[in-house]
């Protein structure tokens, strides 16, 4: 079976400094892998490179074995990979709705139409309305993003990545800056994922990584330093002293 | 426990209800909207004799209107969009005074089409860039063009222009008269039939994806947006609007110079939809009619310091209508239906 996403010899610097080295890393349809490391391990510029962001040096990617190296961000994400961001990226200005008819009117080919109106399809609507009502984001729905707390517009992150229907989805610390009494609620959402959908999470909670993951990949200095599951993990010594040991990290969310 | 599960499902379904209607029914045309075009008809009969300056000002309603596809809706700011007005004006003037081709209507649709055609060309090229960028690119567009009519004279008529343009009645009926009655129908009409073709625009899926360009464009990309074409396809339709506008402002004024190319005229154009209010297609309406009548005014009241009245209004709009004019009657409205709700 060809993995959902394949990334094969990766490479990337920004001038001297290499921030990605070599990485290989698989994917199964349904996977759920964490991608842990320390801080400035190129977690999110490996993001980046998957998802089109920023351009490779050399390596592949590979989407159900199709080669996407060389299309755009946009059209990788027409191709089923989606993303969310460390930080917010949402049309601040716009509703909550409109937000997610944006999201699935660029899925469906619908904005290359410059006459029909935008709010004559009852069925994007509705979809939409859907993709809201699983997050339990309806009463939310008319808001303006801007005026949703911190925490709400994480999930607003997420729904509009669901309604992108990836088959792979990269989450970039969903939970990141969200207080912690609210942070349940994000990771509830993750918990309860599509299973057909391949995820890999970008976690600084070690307990959510060891309750979520079923495979965990460890980047070192932009390179993949081991994989496993999170038992093994747990376990490797090695991990442990790079990474594990190091418990002021764990506050210390890049901004 | 039955009964409250059927209020929650009642609830929620009309949760959605009133959402789906807002987004069903925020294209519709509103009563309100009547109101600029029922000003516009008025004018024709109370100002019989103002009706060659009320011809200039819808030519400038529709400039900024075209401005605010791009520069209100998708975010794109430019320098240069006298390029495209200065396209459609002298491709009307030339062809009628190089080619003796002077029926009015035709005239606009050449216009039209050589404008887009400019503005699909750099806009192709110039829109991969942004911010100052993309600024100076848009004014050395405009200045690129002008030179190069000052480098042919011969055919442009350089800075003396082409004077004297005649063109064929309207529709083969209509003169045109000396006090310009036709002309304003002439261009309220046509402004009519842009407005309508740039409001379905708006309101349309593209129009919303424009939106989404403006409020953040790396979340557009990441939904999977092919930004760049969306950014050249409105750059395209804006600059063939403001080509009408031009082709209108030769043939109601008979005459064009190598001016219209102005930096001056980019940038009150600018102006104007900024007092407006931007983003809001009536802003349009609003921003060139209040600039042109104060310029009118100031300039009878003093000949050579009338700028600086405008300069003060500007001052004033800034300070106070962030959001421009419309902004003004839209927090008004805003707080007399709180008041009445409360």
């Amino acid at each position: 079976m060809t993995a959902a996403l394949q990334v094969e010899g990766l490479n990337r610097s920004f001038g001297a400094l290499p921030v990605t080295r070599d990485v290989n890393l698989a994917l199964e349809r349904g996977a759920r892998r964490a991608l842990i490391g320390p801080n400035g391990a190129g977690k999110t510029t490996l993001v980046n490179l998957i998802t089109g962001a920023l351009r490779p040096h050399s390596g592949r990617v590979l989407l159900d074995g199709q080669d996407i190296t060389g299309l755009s961000q946009a059209d990788r994400a027409r191709r089923g990979l989606a993303r969310t961001f460390q930080i917010n990226q949402l049309f601040r200005g716009l509703t909550v709705l409109e937000n997610l008819c944006m999201t699935i009117g660029e899925r469906d080919g619908h904005c290359n139409n410059l006459w029909r109106s935008a709010g004559s399809r009852r069925v994007v609507i509705d979809e939409a309305l859907d993709h809201l009502d699983s997050l339990r984001l309806t009463d939310d729905a008319l808001k303006l993003v801007r005026e949703l707390p911190y925490g709400r517009q994480r999930l607003v992150e997420i729904a509009i990545a669901l309604a992108q229907k990836p088959r792979v989805l990269l989450l970039d610390e969903p939970a990141a800056g969200v207080p912690s009494s609210e942070s349940h609620l994000i990771l509830d959402v993750v918990a309860a994922l599509d299973p057909d959908i391949a995820v890999l999470i970008i976690e600084h909670d070690m307990d959510v990584v060891f309750r979520f993951a079923k495979e965990i990949t460890v980047l070192v200095q932009g390179a993949v330093f081991t994989q496993g599951t999170p038992n093994e993990i747990m376990n490797n010594e090695q991990v442990r002293a790079v990474y594990l040991g190091q418990e002021s990290h764990r506050g210390g969310h890049r901004g | 426990m039955a009964a409250s599960d059927t209020i929650t499902t009642a609830q929620r379904t009309s949760t959605r209800e009133r959402a789906a209607d807002y987004l069903l029914g925020r294209h519709r045309f509103r009563a309100a909207e009547a109101l600029p075009w029922l000003i516009a008809i008025a004018v024709y009969f109370i100002f019989p004799d103002r009706l060659t300056f009320g011809s200039q000002v819808l030519v400038m309603v529709m400039f900024a209107l075209s401005l605010d596809l791009i520069l209100g809706y998708a975010g794109i700011v430019t320098l240069g969009h006298a390029a495209f007005f200065g396209v459609g004006a002298y491709t009307v003037g030339l062809a009628a005074a190089r080619l003796q081709w002077t029926e009015p209507i035709s005239g606009l649709f050449a216009a039209a089409i050589a404008a887009g055609i400019v503005g699909f060309i750099t806009g192709w090229f110039l829109l991969r860039y942004r911010g100052l960028t993309l600024l100076m690119l848009t004014l050395a567009t405009a200045i690129m063009l002008q030179e190069t009519g000052n480098l042919r004279s011969d055919i442009s008529g350089g800075y003396d222009g082409l004077p004297g343009l005649t063109f064929k009645p309207l529709l083969g009926v209509f003169d045109y008269d000396l006090y310009g009655h036709t002309y304003y129908l002439y261009a309220l009409a046509v402004l009519a039939v842009v407005f309508y073709f740039v409001r379905r625009i708006v309101y349309s899926p593209f129009g919303q994806a424009l939106t989404g360009i403006r409020e953040n464009v790396r979340r557009m990309h990441a939904i999977g947006s092919p930004v760049h074409w969306r950014l050249v396809t409105v750059y395209t339709i804006a600059a063939a609007v403001a080509g009408v506008a031009g082709a209108l402002f030769t043939q109601t004024n008979a005459y064009v110079t190598l001016t219209v190319f102005d930096f001056d005229n980019s940038a009150k154009v600018m102006v104007m939809l900024i007092l407006g209010g931007t983003g809001r297609l009536y802003g349009a309406f609003v921003g060139a009619t209040v600039y042109m009548v104060l310029e009118d005014y100031f300039s009878k009241l003093s000949p050579t310091f009338w700028q600086f009245g405008i300069g003060l209004v500007l001052v004033l709009a800034v300070l106070f209508a962030r959001r421009g004019l419309l902004g003004i009657f839209e927090s008004m409205g805003r707080y007399i239906s709180e008041r009445k709700k409360s």
